[in-house]
Formats: C-alpha cells, structure tokens, sequence
C-alpha cells in the first residue's frame, strides 16, 4: 500500500514539471533572447548529461567511461549514424581488458 | 472524387512515413534503455516491490535515475515523503528541458503537446530536439508520439523482464551497456557541433559548471545538472541566431 502511495506521489510530482511548460507556451510569446535560451539548452543540457555522469560507467574505473567515450566521439565526427556509435561504444568497453 | 482518394493517400503515407521514422530514431533509446531498466527490474524486486508495483512505478512515473533513487530509498526504509520530495528535485531539470521541447512545439498543437510532456526524459528530450525540423512537417506530432512510445514500451518492458526473469543479459555485456545513453548524447552531439563549432561553447559551459556545482560545491546531482544546463544556456543568449534551425 504504501508502494502504491509512493508511486502516485512520485508521478505527480514528475508530470507537473513536465506538463506546465505545455501550457505555458500556449499563453506566452517569448522575446528573441529567451527563445534563443530555449534553443540553446539541448546542447547545454547534453553536456551537463555526458560529463561528468560518463565517469561512472564502471564503478571506480573512470577510465572506462572516458575509452568508451572517445570511439563515440571518433565515430560520429566520422559522420556514423547514431546505432552505430552506440554499438561501437559498447563493443569498445566490453572488449576491454578488466 | 479521383483527386480526394489521392489525397487520401499522400496523407495516410505521410502518417506512415512519421511513424516509422519516429521509431528508427527512437530506436537508440530502445538499445539504452533496456539493460537499465532490466537492472532497475532485478533492484526493485530486491528491495521487495512486487512485480506489479516495480512495473507501475515504471507506467507511472517513467524516469529511470529517480526509480533507481526511490528503490534504493525503499530498501534502507526512507519515508514517502522523503521519496517523493526527492524525485521531484531530481526530475525537476524536465521542466527546463520540456520549456524549451514546448517552445519547439509550438506548430503542434496542445492536445498533442499535454500528451507529449508526459513522455519527457533526458533522452527522449535529447533525440527530439536535435530532430527539431520534424516539429514544422505535417503530421510532425506522430514523429514525436511514436518516438516517445518506443522509449516508454522499452523501458516498461525492461523493466517487468528485470522483475520476472532477473538479469537475462550477461553480467558483463549489461556492464558494457551502462556507455550506450552516453555514447548516444555523444553521437547527437558532435553532428550538431561539426556544422557550428558555437554550440560546443555551450555544452563545454554546462558541463563546467556541472563539475563545479558536484565536485567543489557538492550539490545534489539533480541541482548540479539544472544549473548547468540553466546557466549553460544562457551562453547561447550570445552564441545562437534568432532562427537557428536546429
């Protein structure tokens, strides 16, 4: 029961903060700076997702990460759709020597 | 009558054309999330929810790191409110993500919009908005729907799998896996900054300031990532052109 209670809490409180923005763009127009805020947070947020979250890939082992990382980076600056950076990125830390 | 079937067909081509190209790009978020969600699957049966809780949990609130967060505070006892208050300052970076997804959104309209919101995470956040030009096409919000439900399915039924079966992939290929979210940001994002080097000023800021807020003020994750992606985007006030089509 008090499961359940925590699960309903915790969906509320994630919906709320995802659902308002919906209905505030209804009701605004923003000025050319904010909108140019607003465009620009997925490249700041990507960053703040990658680094330093990326370190912790394998516990203790930050080198891991940052190996994995590197062949995403060499395999889309060589212009590989996203599936493949992933597979690449993935086979590069399971080939790894532990 | 001819002229009305065919246009008939242009449109239920286009529905089909949105729906397919959602799923392939949504495909990559599939591949990540699957091993996490197994993993929060295993954990939350662990800390004793039954199969139906940890899968509810997964329909109801969709946010990976906050199900890993409550399970873990189930597990040592925390209260509900504590549980609670703590997933709304952890997800509470999806209302700066989904004000700037909404904005986006605009052309689309707002029974599509409600919807879409509740579908928000860090990824499917990342992947949309780097796919932003699909906001202005026609059927655009069924790119975006069927993107979203390809997520959400992957993450629901990894979830019940982790709960069911326990960890069905090898130990270490599951470990490799744990890079796959990271590698895909990564392969979002160098594209983007290979045609305008501006925008890596902006990541290299947010991620500076998320170093800053974890490691020399020791603020929560959850915080450390607001504010670098808040402040982070302030660069682009400076760096972005009005009608930047990205």
């Amino acid at each position: 029961m008090t499961v359940f209670l925590i699960v309903i809490g915790m969906s509320l409180l994630t919906m709320i903060p995802r659902m308002i923005p919906a209905f505030l763009v209804e009701k605004l127009q923003f000025r050319g700076w904010v909108n140019r805020w607003l465009n620009a947070i997925p490249f700041a947020a990507l960053g703040a997702l990658i680094f330093p979250g990326i370190l912790s890939v394998k516990e203790g082992e930050p080198s891991v990460g940052i190996m994995g990382g590197i062949v995403a980076v060499v395999l889309s600056m060589l212009g590989l759709n996203v599936i493949l950076v992933v597979i690449g990125a993935i086979l590069t830390v399971f080939l790894l020597p532990i | 009558m001819l002229q009305a079937n065919k246009q008939e067909n242009i449109g239920d081509n286009q529905v089909l054309k949105m729906i397919q190209r959602g799923i392939a790009v949504g495909f990559p978020i599939m591949i990540g999330y699957l091993p996490i969600a197994i993993a929060y699957g295993v954990l939350a049966k662990q800390a004793g929810l039954t199969l139906v809780e940890l899968t509810m949990m997964s329909v109801f609130v969709f946010a990976g790191a906050s199900q890993f967060m409550a399970v873990n505070m189930i597990a040592v006892g925390s209260s509900a409110i504590e549980i609670i208050i703590a997933t709304f300052i952890l997800n509470f970076r999806h209302f700066v993500m989904s004000l700037s997804f909404m904005n986006r959104l605009r052309p689309v309209s707002l029974k599509w919009k409600v919807p879409l919101s509740l579908g928000l995470t860090d990824e499917t956040f990342a992947v949309s908005s780097l796919h932003a030009k699909e906001a202005n096409e026609e059927k655009g919000s069924l790119f975006y729907t069927s993107l979203f439900l390809t997520a959400y399915f992957a993450w629901i039924a990894g979830s019940f799998l982790g709960g069911v079966l326990g960890e069905i992939i090898p130990q270490r290929l599951s470990d490799s896996m744990g890079i796959a979210l990271y590698a895909m940001f990564i392969g979002l994002l160098v594209p983007a900054v290979k045609k305008q080097w501006r925008l890596a000023l902006i990541s290299i800021a947010a991620i500076l300031i998320n170093v800053i807020c974890t490691s020399l003020l020791h603020m929560s994750t959850g915080w450390a990532i607001v504010l670098g992606t808040v402040l982070g985007g302030l660069c682009g006030v400076f760096l972005m052109r009005e009608e930047e089509e990205k």
